[in-house]
């Protein structure tokens, strides 16, 4: 393989949009209203949009007969560097919204910064991808204080879903060694700098929300180094079954 | 950075292009939304590069085929290249292309700064594709495919797609 730091990076970026983009088409036809259902998909597909743009270049550095398609539906679960809050389950609405707006105000400021990567096609990726995102962000933190500022019950189920998924937040800055040799490179993000705008951002919405955290200790999340939760392997069955069951298919 | 659209030369090639339109809106050719972005032709080999509207149209495909066949008959050897940068933006649909939506009904592009006081304050500016009001109501930032926003008129009380701003 060419460079394998970068293509494990390039993993890291598109197993995130995968994996949440899987979690939203698991909603196709199930969103509590029609524009809203068609907003999560509509989401959904953003996501994979971007997941073949990454995978397509991965194929390209790994070389041999890797194609988007093998690196989306044949590898293990240890083999995926997605971070555990994408992970995290379609409770309800409130935990739909919850994810989405963590994930999405980080993935805006990643993107930002990787528009300038020393990587030209990261940059072209990211150039397209963030105009996506500031749609997306603009829709959860909508509904975030929607939920937030609305009914006693909307209150609490959006309290009850920050509660549960604030503790993952912190591993999107964990930084790892990929992603410290990538930074060094100038082609990917500093995620120090990213934080500090992040946290503004959360704390400007949840305070709008009216939705207080609760001091908790941080989860221990380790899936950009391919350790995660149980949810993944429910995932990943789902996911990956046709593939598995008839090798090779095509639509 | 290429802007709007491509000059082609070869009219027997431009012809042809301009007669394929985008799956999703028929009425649009694929040359007014700003989609092919270069077409280079050398003897019988024409090379064409094309750009996604938004990252996960599942139109592109299509287009891409669509393009390859109708080449192809006029006795070219036809390869289509997807190319990410420069991003695609509303900016390139082309002023017939914005004309030909809003026929088709669905109200084309504003500005950036427009766009975002319709989506984001709510303000009614978009005018109805039926009966021209601007007393309109976003009912959904997604509306049917990726690139519209769904509105509601409240004279005529018809719905209606709105082409979000893309910047």
């Amino acid at each position: 393989m060419k460079d394998p730091v970068l293509y494990n990076y390039l993993l890291m970026l598109g197993d995130n949009s995968m994996i949440l983009g899987h979690r939203l088409s698991q909603l196709c036809g199930h969103g509590p209203t029609l524009e809203t259902d068609i907003a999560l998909t509509n989401i959904s597909l953003d996501f994979f949009g971007q997941v073949r743009s990454y995978f397509q270049y991965a194929a390209e550095i790994k070389g041999g007969d890797a194609t988007e398609d093998s690196i989306a539906y044949l590898r293990y679960e240890r083999d995926h560097y997605n971070c555990i809050l994408v992970e995290q389950a379609n409770t309800d609405f409130a935990f739909v919204i919850a994810r989405q707006f963590f994930f999405d105000a980080y993935h805006h400021l990643l993107l930002e910064q990787l528009t300038e990567s020393a990587d030209s096609q990261i940059a072209a990726i990211a150039n397209k991808s963030i105009k996506e995102s500031k749609y997306h962000l603009r829709f959860s933190t909508e509904w975030m204080k929607r939920l937030g500022a609305g009914t006693a019950m909307s209150q609490k189920k959006i309290k009850k879903a920050v509660d549960h998924l604030y503790p993952f937040v912190h591993e999107l800055f964990h930084e790892t060694a990929i992603e410290k040799e990538m930074k060094e490179k100038g082609i990917g993000a500093d995620l120090n700098l990213i934080r500090k705008q992040y946290d503004k951002i959360v704390m400007d919405v949840l305070n709008e929300a009216q939705i207080a955290l609760t001091e908790q200790p941080d989860r221990q999340a380790n899936g950009k180094s391919g350790m995660h939760s149980e949810e993944m392997g429910f995932i990943l069955a789902e996911f990956q079954y046709m593939q598995r069951a008839y090798p090779n298919m095509q639509w | 950075m290429v802007v709007g659209m491509p000059h082609i030369k070869n009219q027997e090639i431009a012809d042809a292009l301009r007669k394929l339109t985008d799956p999703e809106i028929p009425v649009l050719s694929i040359m007014d939304m700003g989609v092919v972005r270069s077409v280079t032709v050398e003897d019988k080999e024409v090379n064409i590069e094309i750009t996604p509207t938004y990252s996960g149209c599942p139109a592109m495909d299509m287009i891409s085929t669509e393009i390859k066949f109708a080449i192809d008959q006029l006795g070219y050897n036809t390869n289509v290249k997807l190319i990410l940068s420069p991003a695609w933006t509303t900016d390139w649909i082309t002023p017939n292309g914005r004309k030909k939506l809003e026929e088709y009904g669905i109200a084309p592009p504003l500005d950036e700064e427009l766009d975002k006081r319709v989506l984001v304050d709510g303000e009614r500016i978009i005018k109805c594709t039926n009966c021209q009001s601007t007393n309109t109501k976003m009912v959904s930032q997604f509306g049917s495919t990726a690139c519209k926003a769904l509105f509601k008129c409240e004279d005529c009380l018809e719905p209606f797609d709105y082409f979000k701003c893309l910047k």
